[in-house]
């Protein structure tokens, strides 16, 4: 059965709506795949090495062995994705762009695409593009929650700038952010993206991870968070539970509790290459 | 009446919204106290094997489980159908283990092989179904009845007062499926 264009993007964007509330980790083997899967990821985001790690290997960071992520695939049930440079054929600013201004035309892919993105202007884009999903960019790598709150927050509060606005403001509003006009009419209409819309970047303990949902994201990545920690498993189902129970502080402190050490974390400011600046 | 929709992992708000249109309460099950005076409940679709995990580690599987055995109404869709079924293929433990068929996971494969199409549920006629790595059913005990088949599949049963489906209700307008749930909690 092969789908049109319209249809298999509507059953993407479908897709990405069964990951909602949901934890999507970074791994690099099949091995870890399957702690993350155990431990209830909804997804993993298969790739050569994690965030942190590229960060302090520096140089060009390329796609991952496709035959790597094919293993990967076979070790588990639940859904795999993989980045791909911005300008090649999931578009990612934590590899080094191929191409420095323009991005995939996505809707020419059968395959869901998601896209960072900092403020809305960038999420709309990268939707008119095709992206079936998008994530705050945050600053990966930093174990540093702070860059992800921080767009999240931008995001939110130019959506409701947008359902505010009057209808005749909306065509300079789309002016402004340089977007089609429709894509802002769908904003002023729902309150919100025309796709599912998670958080990454630098979620890196189960209190991120509640603190991204509180500002409304409908599910988080865990990049470094989880692998560059003391104990993976028992961290990676603590940000599970707390993901789902975000609204319950004492849950949350419970789960928090003899987590071993975190990633040890970098601040934004210490660091030479910022990765959010990638593809806008 | 009031509804319950599980809510640890999945579209759950997209089932939520299609109860508000139909003027049904509903409450989102995220911990075993969110159980308490629910008529019906509703498993969504997500990832089947995240939602088995936070049934256990959030204490809601045991007494979930208890609830539909003593006849508590569930419509489950896609992940909840497997979360359902007492066999699962290829290999895997069961969850709840309520509803006597056997189900094929991913079986129509990845993303590449999700679809949408039109079919007959039961009484329900011409309903639009979405199938996202949707699982089919392969086999059926006695006394579950079959209310849709799609290319020789089995796609939607009815079992004592547990519906499962293997596609998503809750992607559609659509709210006669929805309906239809009521009328077996009322």
């Amino acid at each position: 059965m092969s789908n049109t264009k319209e249809k298999q993007y509507e059953l993407n964007k479908g897709l990405a709506q069964m990951l909602k509330g949901g934890v999507i980790m970074d791994v690099t083997t099949p091995e870890q795949a399957k702690i993350a899967e155990e431990a209830g990821a909804c997804a993993v985001m298969a790739l050569e090495r994690i965030p942190a790690d590229i960060r302090a290997a520096g140089g060009i960071s390329r796609m991952s062995d496709p035959k790597m992520i094919k293993g990967i695939q076979e070790a588990v049930s639940i859904p795999v994705m993989a980045k791909c440079r911005i300008g090649h054929f999931v578009e990612s600013e934590v590899l080094s762009p191929a191409d420095d201004v323009y991005h995939i035309d996505k809707t020419n892919f059968k395959v869901p695409f998601v896209c960072g993105a900092r403020d809305l202007g960038e999420a709309l884009r990268r939707i008119n593009e095709g992206a079936s999903m998008i994530r705050t960019k945050g600053e990966p790598g930093t174990g540093d929650v702070v860059q992800a709150v921080r767009h999240m927050r931008k995001m939110n509060a130019e959506i409701r700038k947008i359902t505010a606005l009057s209808k005749d403001e909306l065509y300079e509003e789309a002016k402004q952010l340089k977007v089609p006009y429709h894509l802002i009419a769908y904003v002023h209409e729902n309150g919100k993206l025309p796709v599912v819309n998670f958080a990454a970047g630098g979620v890196a303990t189960p209190a991120d991870a509640a603190l991204m949902m509180q500002l409304g994201a409908e599910g988080v990545f865990v990049g470094s968070g989880i692998f560059k920690s003391g104990n993976p498993k028992k961290r990676a189902s603590a940000i599970v539970q707390a993901v789902t129970n975000y609204t319950d502080a004492s849950l949350i402190a419970s789960l928090s509790e003899d987590l071993g050490e975190a990633m040890v974390g970098i601040n934004p400011s210490e660091i030479k290459i910022i990765m959010e600046e990638r593809g806008q | 009446m009031k509804i319950g929709i599980l809510a640890v992992q999945g579209a759950f708000i997209e089932h939520q919204a299609a109860l508000d249109q139909l003027g049904i309460s509903s409450i989102a099950i995220r911990q075993k106290k969110d159980l308490n005076s629910i008529s019906g409940i509703i498993l969504p679709g997500g990832e089947s094997t995240t939602q088995s995990k936070l049934l256990h580690s959030l204490d809601l599987f045991h007494p979930l489980q208890s609830m539909i055995n003593h006849g508590l109404p569930v419509l489950a869709t896609c992940a909840g159908l497997i979360l359902l079924a007492q066999n699962i293929t290829p290999d895997k433990s069961p969850h709840l283990a309520t509803l006597p068929v056997k189900v094929k996971r991913n079986a129509y494969g990845r993303q590449l092989g999700s679809f949408e199409t039109v079919g007959n549920v039961g009484e329900i006629k011409n309903y639009p179904m979405t199938f996202i790595r949707a699982p089919y059913i392969t086999d059926i005990s006695d006394g579950v009845e079959t209310l849709s088949t799609i290319d020789g599949k089995i796609v939607a049963v009815k079992y004592q007062k547990q519906i499962g489906l293997a596609f998503h209700p809750e992607m559609t307008n659509d709210l006669r499926i929805h309906e239809a749930f009521l009328k077996v909690v009322a």
